[in-house]
């Protein structure tokens, strides 16, 4: 590329945010505008991070669009708004102030949407309102007059249909009659004079709606139905908190038996992989490391894919239809009895499938205490790591019969080591808010979306970045990981002559009998202190590791299920059991810690978790040793 | 200048006049109720509570209708504002919402009171 095309190129690129309330459809328009991938839903502050993307409009500009955080007002309540208030001030560091800013409104709702733009109008930058969903509220005989609206406003108004690729045509071309008209840098960097509004302003606002309504509606819609008579029956006080509870059944239930089939084939897939490669391969060192550190471990882990996405699948599902904010509804009485939120349930529900997005959304909480107590708590609902060690503990010692009306004992285990996270987690919180993070607590305050059908295309984007994070975990943390582990479980050879399985001899088995010693008490023979080693930087590589130790033990080809047979006779149920309640508790992801850092901005927060964590997990597992040998369970 | 404070002190006014059981605050509400709000005042001073109620779309003169409440303790609230959009809100924060009866609607049983503050 030449030097002046390049200087073209840098004319042309305008940057414009797209502005909204939470569930003005904002991000489906960002997705439709840009092709974008990313996640939306019905809670109002889903879009926790920034995004952005290219866009090139009919007559030629390239526009890099902002998808910025929902918000009703500029002024921030929550640090995820602060962004939204920061970026379209031009106070956000590294972040110039937008060329242009675009309004996205509920055009069923302009009643509320609208003072949004009203604080938009008074920073005196180029500015465009879009009325989204305009095929909803036409459908319930809405009229609104988009000229009278233009004139009382003096911006441009277009309407969207953010669902539609056509829907955004009028969009476009006012963003290009903008950029015509206005050179893209007119010398502002940031606006000053902003002030909070006032209660008074905010009254302000609300009769200023009430007046550019009157001229511009010229027929009211009829009110949603649906969703109302919906409600009635999902947030029913008594029958309410049954459909959640069930809900969630159903949900953990599904994340085992809908994946058995895909489990199987991953699982063949690796052993056929593995049998190829020993009868095409001469011993050696390669050989050994592929085999049995890479396939296995590799192996081991990916067969967990099929759950995790399942997982995920309820979660956007959920997001996406607008029930989740129900659920926080439903939740918010038994959470402010801990001193939580009910909005915190949102960001602890995305934690059962990875604590990180959690932490991240943890944003949307206003009060600062709130949100710290709520990502403390997060690591303690079980996320989507632990599952593959749930699995293959629940598989070897857990006898798969039916309790009663056909649910499985091994379910009803799985469900009880969640229950004992979600348990543990409101006993810590209650116990924060009343030690160490003592102080006031925000007030509830939260949109009750309409329901809509889940938008397939926004859940499926949503499914492959999950798909993509947890193979891009394996191909760098765990594959290297599983590398260094394998050296260090081959690595010194055993002298000649020797009784005890090879690894007995080598720098893991040494780290292992290190440990024991600590470990005893709970019931950890040393190949589970030397898998625990490893799992510290990652939960699920701790079934890859005990794979690697047991199939260097002797048992050659030791995946998934080789291990379960293997686990089910060398270990007592009291050793299993301490375990899964180990598993529960203990802070075994390097990730959550650096996201806790991050979030908190200071290593305290990280420590202190990283620290209560492990004292909880080492009384849960004493205690259920303890108990299980007392009950026989040696 | 400041019409918070005048409209506060009208609805309050308001309240005594007309006596209990014609306005209340919103947190002491049930399943059903519907009304028109009379003021949003700051609980305890804290304005941005205030702030907060009003920007969802509690202001005065909006419609309210208490459409769901929690099992234990029956909070918090849905409460459905103008019949556009439906919000959750604790009952502590509801009571900075002081209601009123209706007065647009064939369920408006007390006319002579609708006089009173329709202009505001």
């Amino acid at each position: 590329m030449t030097a002046v095309t390049l200087a073209n190129e840098e004319i042309r690129l305008a940057r414009i945010a797209l502005v909204g309330p939470p569930n003005s459809g904002k991000t489906t328009l960002f997705n439709t505008l840009t092709g974008g991938r990313q996640k939306t839903g019905n809670y109002p502050g889903v879009t926790v991070e920034r995004k952005s993307g290219r866009l090139r409009t009919p007559v030629g500009h390239t526009v890099e669009l902002l998808d910025l955080p929902g918000s009703y007002s500029l002024r921030a309540r929550s640090p995820d708004e602060a962004i939204t208030r920061d970026v379209v001030l031009g106070r956000q560091a590294r972040e110039a102030l937008p060329d242009a800013v675009v309004c996205v409104t509920d055009a069923t709702n302009l009643g509320q949407h609208l003072r949004l733009l009203l604080e938009l109008r008074q920073l005196g930058r180029p500015l465009i309102l879009a009325l989204n969903m305009m095929d909803i509220a036409q459908k319930r005989g809405c009229q609104i007059s988009i000229e009278a609206l233009s004139r009382q406003l003096g911006i441009p108004v277009v309407t969207t249909v953010a669902m539609r690729k056509n829907g955004v045509q009028d969009l476009l071309g006012q963003i290009d009659a903008l950029l015509s008209q206005a050179p893209t840098a007119d010398g502002t960097t940031a606006i000053s004079d902003w002030v909070e509004p006032s209660p008074e302003a905010i009254r302000a606002y609300h009769r200023e709606v009430e007046r550019l309504l009157q001229e511009a509606v010229v027929r009211e819609g009829a009110p949603e139905r649906l969703t109302r008579q919906l409600d009635r029956v999902l947030l029913h006080p008594v029958a309410g908190p049954l459909i959640l509870l069930a809900l969630l059944f159903l949900m953990f239930q599904a994340v085992f038996s809908w994946a058995e089939a895909p489990m199987d084939w991953i699982d063949g897939g690796m052993a056929g992989l593995q049998q190829w490669l020993s009868e095409h391969m001469a011993d050696s060192l390669l050989k050994s490391l592929l085999i049995d550190g890479i396939v296995a471990g590799v192996g081991g882990v990916v067969i967990f894919l099929p759950q995790i996405l399942i997982l995920f699948l309820f979660i956007l599902l959920l997001e996406d239809s607008g029930y989740m904010t129900r659920a926080a509804f439903l939740m918010d009485r038994l959470m402010s009895g801990v001193g939580l939120n009910g909005r915190a349930f949102i960001p602890l529900l995305s934690s059962f499938a990875c604590a990180i997005p959690g932490i991240m959304a943890a944003r949307t909480i206003a009060h600062p205490l709130d949100r710290l107590v709520t990502i403390l708590i997060a690591p303690l609902m079980t996320c989507s790591a632990r599952l593959p060690v749930y699995v293959l503990l629940i598989a070897a010692f857990i006898p798969n019969t039916a309790v009663w009306g056909g649910i499985g004992l091994q379910g009803l285990v799985m469900f009880g080591l969640y229950a004992t996270g979600i348990v543990g987690a409101l006993i810590v919180a209650g116990a924060l808010r009343l030690t160490l993070l003592r102080g006031g607590r925000q007030p509830l305050l939260m949109e009750l979306p309409s329901y809509k059908w889940p938008n397939a295309a926004n859940v499926l984007l949503g499914l492959w970045e999950r798909a993509k994070i947890f193979m891009r975990r394996i191909g760098t943390i765990i594959l290297s990981v599983l590398v260094i582990l394998w050296f260090l479980a081959t690595f010194p050879s055993p002298p000649e002559g020797a009784t005890e399985p090879a690894i007995y001899y080598s720098f893991a088995g040494m780290i292992g009998h290190g440990l024991q010693p600590l470990l005893a008490p709970i019931g950890f023979n040393w190949q589970i202190a030397i898998a625990l080693v490893p799992g510290l930087a990652a939960r699920e590589v701790a079934v890859a590791a005990l794979g690697t130790v047991y199939a260097l033990s002797g048992d050659e080809g030791a995946v998934t299920e080789a291990l379960t047979a293997t686990l089910a006779q060398s270990w007592t149920l009291a050793t299993a059991l301490a375990l899964l309640a180990w598993y529960v508790f203990a802070p075994q992801c390097l990730a959550t810690l650096a996201a806790v850092r991050r979030e908190t901005n200071s290593w305290r927060w990280p420590t202190f978790m990283f620290v209560y964590l492990m004292v909880l997990a080492y009384l849960a597992a004493f205690v259920t040793y303890r108990v299980a040998l007392a009950l026989g369970g040696g | 200048m400041n019409t918070y404070n005048e409209q506060e002190r009208h609805a309050f006014a308001l309240g005594q006049a007309v006596g209990l059981g014609f306005t209340q605050p919103l947190g002491r509400m049930r399943r059903g109720g519907v009304g028109r709000i009379l003021a949003v005042s700051s609980a305890a001073g804290d304005r941005d509570i205030e702030r907060g109620l009003l920007e969802m779309g509690f202001v005065e003169g909006a419609r309210v209708e208490v459409l769901h409440h929690g099992f234990l303790g029956q909070d918090p609230l849905a409460v459905r504002i103008n019949q556009t959009m439906t919000v959750a809100l604790r009952r502590c924060e509801a009571n900075a919402v002081l209601i009123g009866p209706l007065h647009d609607s064939a369920t408006d049983i007390h006319p002579a009171m609708t006089l009173e503050y329709a202009s505001s």
